[in-house]
């Protein structure tokens, strides 16, 4: 653990953790709207959407790899031992899920991409290489996989942030401060 | 803790908020998935409404399904290159391409006699993994220039359960309401059939913009003509349901076959988001290279087969324009790509099947 990183009470997310978690949280959100918007939509919205989601995938891609690295590096602060046990089960399982899945979701689009035959396209001029081989049953499956598994992400995301919420205004313990301002200006902490 | 929970009934207008706040985000990720509206024209709508009229065939393209793959390769001259930056159009370049030849129609096992029109679709293979993909059709214009009104006439174009046909009287209303569709109804009337794929031209309707070295854009449509001389289907021919295939495959035996790659460079004022008009005959017309198809393959196992001819799958140097027709293209193809090959998934063998 880093001492010149940990917050002085150890209650608080470092503040490289912070800025990517928002900066996360409004590529993310931002890009299942698009998901959703381009694939419901035969207007020039349709080109345009995909146009901006490929690339803002990968982006999402390299962010949640720096992540996990700041996730190891620094200290996370512990839940309020006043929670019970099922909701501290909740919390972790429903964290790694979302890490799981912003790792998931990029690599699935890009194989996906790749097994239709598509080029992977980021920019006009820009397109990466093939994930996988052309495989139309490859595709069918990671197709699938990619619609479900962001309406999961969608739903894990509401999930959470009602939680968020919940400690917020009804509990008012330190867990949502810890992921923005900090709990140093709300004084000494719960212990 | 460093404060107390709140006491009701504060606490139920927090416990509101939060409620509120999930549920504003729930319906707005509803709304832009067309979800709170059965009205709106998604893809999927749009693909539903091929299939009541057309029925499904599993693991085929939901339209244009007849067909047969070709491959050769397209020759650059270079002629194009002061108008678009793309590598395909550099002088001398050689690029092999994967086509397809293929009849509109939902039906794998239509007979070649019945549809006025051919259609080709290309894919080029682009240096650095680019690709340039077009689906075009052997005729002037589109019948209509919105998705919306590709719809209603898909609608008026379902069959009648008692006679298995279109409702002339519901076409008709279709078409008397849709001014738009006249140059293509024009057409239609004195449209030949041609004896074959391979003596036909093929034109990309919907128009494109050229991006050149310097960022300019230049609007254009493009076409492939056919070296080889027009014939009509003959009366021998009618009666084949697959005299276009195997004429195919005689003409290619005996040599490769050939088209001129036509860019048609539209001038200020010349619609560029309506593919039911055509531009002006005089317009410039560039001779880009030559497209050579020397082999064809059954579409059951060919190299077309899992290829989805988007016509905005375009390289740098190559844009789409604001033509709805093009987007909405687009957009349908991949949800019949994607029905296609969900069928095929579960279904492997069934392409293995013999076809006509």
């Amino acid at each position: 653990m880093n001492e010149r990183h940990a917050s002085r009470h150890g209650q608080d997310f470092s503040i490289p953790a912070r800025l990517l978690h928002w900066a996360m949280a409004v590529m993310i959100i931002a890009m299942l709207f698009i998901g959703a918007g381009m694939v419901a939509t035969v207007s020039e919205r349709h080109a345009l959407l995909i146009s901006i989601h490929k690339p803002l995938g990968i982006a999402i891609l390299l962010l949640a790899i720096v992540r996990l690295g700041v996730r190891w590096r620094y200290p996370t602060p512990e839940l309020p031992r006043h929670l019970p046990a099922w909701q501290r089960l909740a919390a972790r399982l429903s964290h790694w899920l979302l890490y799981a899945l912003m790792l998931a979701m990029p690599l699935i689009g890009w194989a996906m991409v790749s097994a239709a035959g598509y080029p992977v396209t980021l920019a006009p001029g820009i397109t990466l290489p093939p994930l996988v081989p052309t495989s139309v049953t490859l595709y069918a499956a990671l197709r699938f996989a990619h619609t479900w598994l962001a309406l999961t992400l969608f739903a894990l995301i509401l999930l959470h942030l009602a939680a968020a919420l919940y400690h917020a205004w009804m509990l008012r313990d330190d867990v949502f401060a810890s992921m923005t301002s900090g709990t140093r200006r709300r004084g000494p902490g719960s212990e | 803790m460093s404060r107390q929970p709140p006491r009701p009934p504060r606490a139920i207008f927090r416990l509101a908020a939060i409620g509120l706040v999930i549920a504003i985000l729930a319906t707005a990720f509803a709304y832009v998935s067309g979800w709170l509206d059965p009205g709106w024209l998604t893809p999927d709508s749009l693909i539903d409404t091929l299939e009541a009229d057309t029925g499904i065939h599993a693991g085929y393209r939901r339209n244009h399904a007849k067909g047969i793959c070709v491959t050769g390769e397209f020759e650059s001259n270079g002629q194009a290159a002061a108008l678009s930056r793309a590598s395909v159009f550099d002088p001398g370049r050689r690029v092999p391409v994967i086509g397809r030849l293929a009849i509109p129609g939902p039906d794998p096992n239509a007979s070649d006699a019945m549809p006025p029109v051919r259609s080709f679709a290309l894919l080029f293979r682009l240096p650095d993994n680019e690709q340039w993909r077009t689906a075009m059709n052997a005729m002037p214009v589109f019948s209509v220039s919105t998705p919306e009104a590709f719809r209603e006439q898909l609608e008026a174009s379902q069959p009648d359960p008692q006679t298995g046909k279109p409702d002339p009287d519901k076409l008709a209303a279709f078409f008397q309401a849709h001014p738009e569709t006249k140059p293509f109804l024009a057409w239609a009337k004195t449209a030949r059939r041609s004896s074959s794929y391979a003596n036909i031209g093929y034109n990309s309707l919907n128009a494109f913009r050229f991006i050149d070295d310097d960022g300019n854009t230049h609007f254009v449509r493009w076409g492939v003509e056919p070296e080889a001389p027009f014939s009509p289907m003959t009366e021998a021919q009618k009666q084949d349901p697959d005299f276009l295939s195997q004429e195919l495959r005689q003409r290619l035996a005996d040599g490769p076959q050939r088209w001129h790659l036509i860019i048609t460079v539209a001038e200020p004022g010349d619609p560029t988001d309506d593919a039911t008009l055509a531009w002006p005959a005089e317009r410039r017309r560039i001779d880009a290279g030559i497209v050579t198809v020397d082999s064809a393959q059954s579409q059951v196992d060919g190299p077309c087969r899992d290829i989805n001819y988007d016509p905005l799958i375009l390289p740098d140097g190559i844009e789409g324009s604001d033509d709805p027709i093009l987007s909405a293209r687009s957009a349908a193809y991949s949800e019949s790509f994607n029905r296609r090959t969900r069928e095929q998934a579960e279904a492997p063998n069934r392409h293995q099947e013999p076809q006509s």
